[in-house]
């Protein structure tokens, strides 16, 4: 097994995002909805070599707010800035190691980190989409990838793995394109979203349209609804996190004082956190494509597709060997859910293997960095790499 | 994945991995470690798949390349279609499960062939204990007390073939040998065998219905 002083000692992994764009001129994009998109831009990252056989490449999809930027530095990054959201897992001699590995991230459709969402400029108008950018589906992401990955001319993913929404990317992938993918790993995600997780989602919606500044969508030349998306981002934070997590890294702990203030005022390190957690996020984030994206995840319901009404029917064609991992902490999307698509891929005789880790840290835990998930990804991709 | 000689493993699973045909598919429950997957992938190609409740035991097989599945395998079985498996392994877990009717024909229904290996209560050891000591009786294979044993359920070598004649199960195969829990060797036992065997080992299949 790597360790991490040996890969800390090799020279970091500079990266650049790079863009693929279709659907120009007449030939638009459909959409699940019926709707017609076009230009369509996707930002993407890519990591290690291609094979000559084109057979090891993985696509890592990314959590809703995430971006293509999944591991290392950009060569313009000062030393100030933080490697990619998942540097921990994906890497030279890591989990998904990028000495054998082609690894491929692609920012999802909607979302603001360099792909069309609902803050680009409609060629049409000349002025960004806001909500006349169509509704786009979990599906739809997944068909933007796959003509990505066609754009690559790669014929076979070696592997598709992400957690949360990607997590649901993964298991569409399997649904839509099933002869083009070897191993999936779905990661603290689910087949259908539950009503709390709905729930949760729509108190983040609210809380950006009761903001005056969001306008309809229609704020991009003004000052955006900046209070209403920290607001949003305050609450998907709470349900990241557990009640341990919190509890160990805040208690009752007051920020900066000895003795309540007896004021609306921040008083608790655990209010102070949220806040900077919040306007942190409306630096980097955009207003709209978060609703858009929630309710990409709210529609998303792997069983109401198929005949019977049970993902079984769907898993039956993919060829796909599955590692479903959960975390004990994690309330947004917790193990049973899981479970219940391991069943549906027991039912499907699909091959799959199961793992509930266990971690306080909620569902965040899938980003945090951890021996085990490492050790099983080794161990799991050595394995379908190997049976060619 | 290393090739794992045979005397790497227990004495039953030696045997046990010695009665599944090449190219199978098999189910083991309770698989640990997944020494007998292990083994059987490489000896015999066969497809495995384990279910295991410990996590850090589920990681170890997956991170060897093995299917493993982690929860209670009571419950897990139910979810495999009929005839998904050739063979289902269930070694030295009989004497803890809480249905073993039920689950033995749970088995035969996602699998051909049920093996099943437990320890055998009427040893020598064991008859003696009671006669002489008149206390309930403890050896190598059953070494708790019975205010702390996991081991739920008395089985005998006897006793095994009668469930199996009562409920309609063919016995296609038998065992019995005399190890201890952990040994990498035992001798099988030939004369005698619900006396002097300290394992027994069954494959049963359930004819058509």
């Amino acid at each position: 097994m790597h360790t991490d002083d040996v890969t800390s000692e090799r020279a970091p992994l500079i990266v650049e995002k790079q863009f693929f764009t279709f659907a120009e001129g007449e030939d638009k994009m459909m959409l699940e909805s019926g709707a017609l998109l076009g230009p369509v831009t996707i930002a993407y990252e890519t990591y290690g070599t291609l094979s000559p056989k084109k057979d090891n490449a993985i696509l890592v999809a990314h959590a809703f707010s995430g971006d293509s930027h999944v591991a290392g530095y950009y060569s313009t990054d000062t030393e100030h800035d933080k490697p990619g959201w998942w540097d921990s897992v994906v890497g030279p001699g890591k989990g998904i190691d990028t000495d054998k590995y082609f690894v491929i991230c692609s920012n999802i459709l909607g979302s603001c980190m360099g792909s069309t969402g609902p803050a680009s400029i409609n060629p049409e108008t000349g002025k960004p989409y806001g909500l006349t950018f169509p509704m786009v589906t979990i599906g739809d992401m997944v068909t933007a990838q796959k003509l990505l990955i066609d754009h690559l001319g790669i014929k076979e993913l070696l592997c598709v793995i992400g957690g949360s929404v990607g997590g649901m990317q993964v298991l569409e992938w399997c649904i839509r394109f099933p002869e083009m993918v070897r191993s999936a790993v779905p990661l603290a995600t689910t087949m259908r979203h539950s009503a709390m997780a709905i729930a949760f989602n729509e108190v983040a919606r609210q809380a950006i349209l009761a903001d005056p500044n969001w306008q309809r969508g229609d704020y991009y030349s003004t000052t955006p609804p900046h209070m209403g998306l920290a607001v949003a981002r305050m609450v998907g934070h709470i349900t990241y996190l557990s009640d341990e997590a919190m509890r160990r890294k805040f208690g009752r702990r007051l920020q900066d004082k000895s003795d309540f203030s007896y004021e609306i005022d921040v008083d608790f390190e655990v209010e102070n956190y949220l806040r900077y957690q919040g306007s942190k996020f409306v630096q980097r984030f955009d207003a709209n494509s978060l609703l858009y994206i929630t309710k990409a995840a709210d529609y998303y319901d792997l069983t109401s597709k198929s005949p019977r009404n049970s993902a079984e029917m769907d898993f039956s064609l993919s060829k796909a060997r599955f590692l479903v991992i959960s975390y004990s902490s994690d309330w947004l999307y917790p193990t049973y859910q899981s479970k219940e698509l391991v069943q549906a891929l027991k039912r499907a005789g699909r091959d799959v293997s199961f793992c509930e880790i266990e971690a306080d840290a909620g569902h965040d835990a899938f980003l945090i960095p951890d021996k085990r998930l490492q050790d099983i990804l080794t161990g799991f991709l050595d394995g379908i790499s190997r049976n060619h | 994945m290393v090739s794992p000689e045979t005397t790497d493993m227990r004495y039953d699973l030696q045997i046990i991995g010695s009665w599944i045909e090449k190219d199978s598919k098999v189910l083991d429950l309770g698989c640990g470690n997944g020494d007998l997957l292990a083994w059987l992938t490489v000896n015999k190609n066969v497809r495995g798949t384990g279910i295991e409740m410990d996590q850090d035991k589920v990681a170890h097989c997956i991170a060897k390349g093995l299917t493993v599945l982690q929860g209670d395998f009571n419950d897990e079985v139910e979810d495999f279609p009929d005839r998904a498996f050739d063979y289902v392994i269930l070694s030295q877990t009989l004497q803890q499960v809480f249905e073993p009717a039920r689950l033995l024909y749970s088995l035969s229904r996602i699998g051909r062939r049920v093996v099943v290996s437990f320890p055998n209560f009427s040893h020598i050891s064991i008859r003696l204990q009671l006669l002489l000591n008149g206390q309930a009786p403890k050896n190598e294979q059953l070494p708790y007390s019975w205010y702390d044993t996991p081991n739920i359920r008395v089985i005998t070598l006897k006793d095994f073939r009668k469930f199996a004649q009562d409920v309609g199960y063919e016995i296609v195969d038998e065992v019995a040998i005399n190890t201890h829990q952990y040994d990498y060797y035992g001798k099988i036992v030939r004369r005698f065998k619900n006396l002097r065997a300290t394992y027994g080992i069954f494959s049963i299949e359930m004819p058509d219905r």
